[in-house]
């Protein structure tokens, strides 16, 4: 307990140590200036300038605001941009940085070259034990999946369920961390293969829900419309969370699992397609491989070295078959991050030069206004540096304190953000981007320095005779 | 008694526009430690010039001004803030106090500017706003006191550096004749103590108040005179 907090602590310091610094290179001095360290000049130019901004509340709040909306709103925005990219990237994790995943694909009408009534395409057990012989890094044998829409009926019920079956090998439960998903009895094994192929399934959660509300399903006997065999429920899964990543939402809580030996042997690889009134069939082997190497820079050439073997196997004018690399769509959330980053800096430079002329506008206005009492602090003593060091100090004041409500304001937008969303049944995830809660603030704090500087010197250079005139 | 200032021949020429104005042609004068002197004269004449190379706010063109010795008339503008902040003191017409700090802190600030401020010379600010009167109100903001009030906090203020010279403005300009002749009071009670004052009016009955009178006109001496007539001192006592 005590280690990971440590470990924690040292890993946070590790990854955030240039912003540490900044503040404490910031904070520090702060604190010290107003202990008697910081001497009374200091400490009286920072109890007027707190003095001058609660004296004008409202026009101190509106010169800051747009330090504070520039604040918040890089804050805020960067926090939604991690927290869609953590989806992102959640997701892939789930999938496998490591995994290369080859699907069948139907080849556009007209490019099946025979005219049957069956349509013939897809990966095949040879191309299954091509890859299970030749490809070399694999962690352990490729996942065989084939997968096909069917009508499950309870045998002793009269419901019926359009769902998804998955046949597929034991070593399914590995790929897709199955661990602690059993529900209830269990998921495929060896024995359910060999020596005889078992007619045993594993329900999703949302198919034991739908065919058994209620009861449990553990050793009740379903069909598949229009075949023959029974297979015993001998497990049921937790709730799955669903593939998000990609165009298409994979849900997996509607799955019925068998063992592909038992598919093939009891069910074939022919599908009857009944949809929106056309008939047809389809036979396909296998409708995904995945196979899972060592590291990460193995898995492109390994990715090329399955491409050129199913190019040098199956029918080139079809293409039947895609290898997905799901490090590709790593690299491709992290090249849209970065954009994303990039862009966010841009709108942060923006905001925060508008911020600044607001800044700049008031401090001149301010300056202006306090002539006279510029005169009358030079009349007593001060030199010009001193009257440009009050200045500055009150954009900072500003400044930072419009930069600290700036981040309390964007926290609160990442706070309020994601049940505002589930209200709009919106998915707003967010993730607060630590470095951008510094960076933000430190550039609300430098707007200060910078747009502060001109309209102190302005203040510094006046003439002392001409500002004592001054009414 | 010996010279606490001296100027020497200044001269003062100002470009106003296309226009060359000679503010000061060429005035010397010394002013004797522990004197009270009254600047007089019709505007344009060059008093307000002159008091004002007095307080350091500005540089003659030529000439030379000693302050206790030290020839500050080309020192530059770091340097005159200095002298300024340790060896004047001001007291302007229209009090000139800042007007977010209150008594205590506005007594203060030409300390701040020389960097020295700690609990003995808050000790010191507290003594001389009592001196002046106002040591019930140390809290109190200048919209919260009256004009003579304010001035009497300008006065404090003035002293806290133990100026070499007090250089007052039409001092009491803004102020009705009681109260006016309060603040002369006062002056005249510091003055006894020692301290060298210099003042500019263009009343006569203020003028009278000190012990020598110097009238300019068109940026010379018109007259240096000193006053035969001991200055009233009906409210003597008052300030002690």
């Amino acid at each position: 307990m005590l280690n990971d907090s440590i470990d924690y602590l040292i890993s946070f310091l590790l990854d955030y140590w240039p912003y540490l610094l900044g503040v404490g290179l910031f904070v520090v001095p702060a604190i010290l200036a107003l202990t008697p360290i910081g001497g009374p000049k200091l400490r009286r130019s920072f109890v007027t300038a707190v003095r001058n901004l609660w004296l004008h509340k409202l026009r101190s709040f509106l010169s800051v605001l747009g330090i504070i909306i520039g604040t918040a709103s890089v804050i805020a925005l960067m926090a939604f941009g991690e927290g869609s990219m953590q989806d992102a990237l959640d997701d892939i994790m789930r999938q496998g940085a490591t995994n290369i995943i080859v699907v069948s694909v139907k080849p556009a009408d007209g490019a099946t070259s025979n005219r049957s009534f069956v349509a013939k395409y897809g990966l095949t057990y040879q191309d299954y034990e091509r890859f299970r012989t030749t490809i070399p890094n694999l962690v352990s044998a490729p996942l065989p999946v084939r997968s096909f829409d069917a009508v499950v009926r309870p045998v002793t019920e009269s419901k019926v369920l359009r769902s998804r079956v998955v046949a597929t090998t034991p070593h399914y439960a590995t790929i897709y961390k199955l661990g602690d998903m059993i529900a209830a009895g269990r998921f495929i094994v060896e024995a359910d293969e060999s020596p005889v192929p078992r007619n045993i399934c594993v329900l999703g959660s949302e198919v034991a829900r739908t065919l058994y509300p209620g009861e449990d399903p553990i050793n009740k006997v379903i069909r598949f419309e229009g075949k023959n065999p029974a297979f015993t429920i001998v497990g049921v899964l937790k709730d799955r969370s669903p593939s998000t990543s990609g165009p298409d939402i994979e849900k997996y809580d509607t799955d019925i699992y068998i063992p592909l030996v038992s598919s093939r042997a009891l069910l074939g690889d022919t599908t009857f397609l009944r949809s929106s009134g056309q008939r047809g069939a389809e036979q396909v082997q296998l409708s995904q491989i995945i196979m899972t190497v060592e590291t990460m820079e193995q898995v492109r050439p390994t990715a090329e070295i399955a491409g050129m073997q199913l190019d040098l196997f199956h029918d080139a004018a079809k293409k039947d078959w895609n290898v997905k690399v799901p490090l590709d769509k790593l690299e491709d959330a992290e090249r849209t991050r970065d954009r994303y980053r990039r862009q966010m800096a841009m709108i942060a430079g923006i905001s925060l030069l508008v911020g600044g002329i607001g800044i700049m506008n008031i401090m001149l206005a301010t300056v202006t206004e306090r002539t006279r009492e510029i005169g009358i602090r030079r009349a007593l003593g001060a030199k010009r540096s001193d009257v440009t060091f009050q200045f500055l100090v009150e954009a900072l004041v500003q400044t930072t304190l419009g930069g600290l409500i700036g981040v309390g304001f964007g926290f609160l937008i990442i706070w309020l953000a994601p049940p505002i969303g589930h209200y709009f049944s919106n998915h707003l995830p967010t993730k607060v981007h630590q470095p951008s809660v510094f960076m933000a603030f430190f550039a609300a704090v430098v707007v200060g320095v910078l747009f502060g500087w001109y309209p102190s010197r302005r203040a510094a250079r006046l003439d002392p005779i001409e500002a004592l005139r001054h009414e | 008694m010996s010279a606490i200032a001296r100027v020497v021949n200044l001269q003062k020429t100002y470009q106003m526009g296309s226009e060359l104005v000679h503010a000061l042609r060429g005035v010397s004068i010394d002013f004797e430690e522990g004197d009270f002197v009254a600047l007089m004269g019709p505007s344009g004449s060059g008093k307000s010039t002159l008091l004002n190379l007095l307080g350091c706010l500005d540089r003659p063109s030529s000439g030379h001004y000693y302050l206790a010795n030290q020839d500050v008339s080309r020192m530059d503008d770091d340097q005159l803030s200095d002298v300024r902040s340790k060896y004047l003191g001001f007291i302007f017409q229209a009090y000139n106090l800042i007007a977010q700090y209150t008594v205590i802190e506005n007594i203060e600030v030409p300390l701040l500017y020389q960097g020295k401020v700690n609990a003995q010379t808050r000790a010191r600010c507290v003594r001389l706003a009592e001196m002046v009167g106002l040591g019930k109100r140390l809290d109190h903001r200048p919209p919260q006191l009256s004009g003579g009030q304010q001035q009497r906090v300008a006065i404090a203020r003035s002293l806290i550096n133990d100026p070499h010279i007090i250089l007052a403005d039409e001092a009491t300009g803004n102020l009705d004749t009681k109260t006016s002749e309060e603040i002369m009071t006062m002056l005249l009670g510091l003055n006894e103590m020692g301290k060298t004052i210099i003042m500019v009016t263009h009343e006569n009955d203020i003028a009278e108040w000190a012990r020598r009178v110097i009238r300019l006109r068109d940026g010379h001496i018109e007259s240096d005179v000193r006053n035969k007539s001991i200055p009233p001192r009906h409210v003597k006592g008052a300030v002690a």
